[in-house]
């Protein structure tokens, strides 16, 4: 699946997008979250306040409980500030 | 009422806010009221920024600016509405954002383009960095904002 990154989170993990593949029993947007913590010191510093990290599969803005199905793309960015 | 009845502009190049909204008034024989709400790029004494780089996730930004024009349309009964978002970097005085309401009555018009501006500021995924001259800064998302939106739940 590809992962985008939006906005400080791209920043601090200094990349855009990547290509992940998580193992089976990585169901939700919550799990892969943990899963991409659990080698990566950037990630676990960057996920590290979860109220901060919001959430889209494929162009859907979702909840960290959301499974990942067969989703194709999903985005982790900051809160939006548009307007 | 027509789906070209809502207008959605995501773009790059800036817009001249009293031409837009001259457009938006012409051919409304049926309606009453008219709102033009022009969000712009703020560089105060306090703390003075040379641009703003707006980011954004083109597709979702796209389809959410959509979603919220379209809920702010049909739940304010609106005759027209036009909602001009813009992405990339802008100076200080720039529009940002321009949102115009067309309704038989001004109670309609009004909150149509409030609940617009509150729904844009926590739902659509643009984020905004500030350049000074000390250096960069994103801005952060505001509780207030959150408020804001909860109001019309």
């Amino acid at each position: 699946m590809k992962i985008l990154y939006f906005a400080w989170l791209r920043e601090r993990l200094n990349r855009n997008d990547e290509e992940v593949n998580p193992p089976q029993q990585v169901k939700t947007v919550a799990q892969l979250m943990d899963w991409l913590s659990e080698n990566d010191e950037a990630f676990e510093m960057a996920f590290s306040d979860r109220s901060l990290i919001k959430t889209a599969l494929d162009e859907e803005i979702v909840e960290h409980d959301t499974e990942l199905g067969n989703a194709g793309t999903l985005a982790f960015f900051p809160p939006m500030t548009g307007g | 009422m027509a789906a070209s009845a809502i207008i959605v502009r995501l773009q790059s190049e800036t817009f001249d806010p009293g031409a837009e909204s001259n457009a938006f008034l012409s051919g409304t024989e049926a309606a009453g009221a008219a709102v033009t709400f022009t969000g712009l790029v703020r560089s105060t004494p306090d703390n003075p920024i040379l641009s703003m780089t707006l980011e954004h996730y083109p597709a979702l930004a796209q389809s959410q600016l959509e979603k919220i024009s379209k809920q702010a349309f049909e739940r304010f009964s609106l005759i027209k509405l036009t909602t001009i978002h813009r992405y990339g970097t802008l100076a200080p005085g720039e529009p940002i954002v321009q949102v115009m309401t067309l309704a038989g009555h001004r109670k309609a018009a009004f909150e149509g383009a409030q609940f617009l501006m509150d729904y844009l500021k926590t739902g659509a995924p643009f984020w905004k960095k500030e350049r000074s001259a000390t250096g960069e800064n994103w801005v952060a998302a505001k509780t207030a904002d959150d408020s804001a939106k909860e109001r019309w739940e």
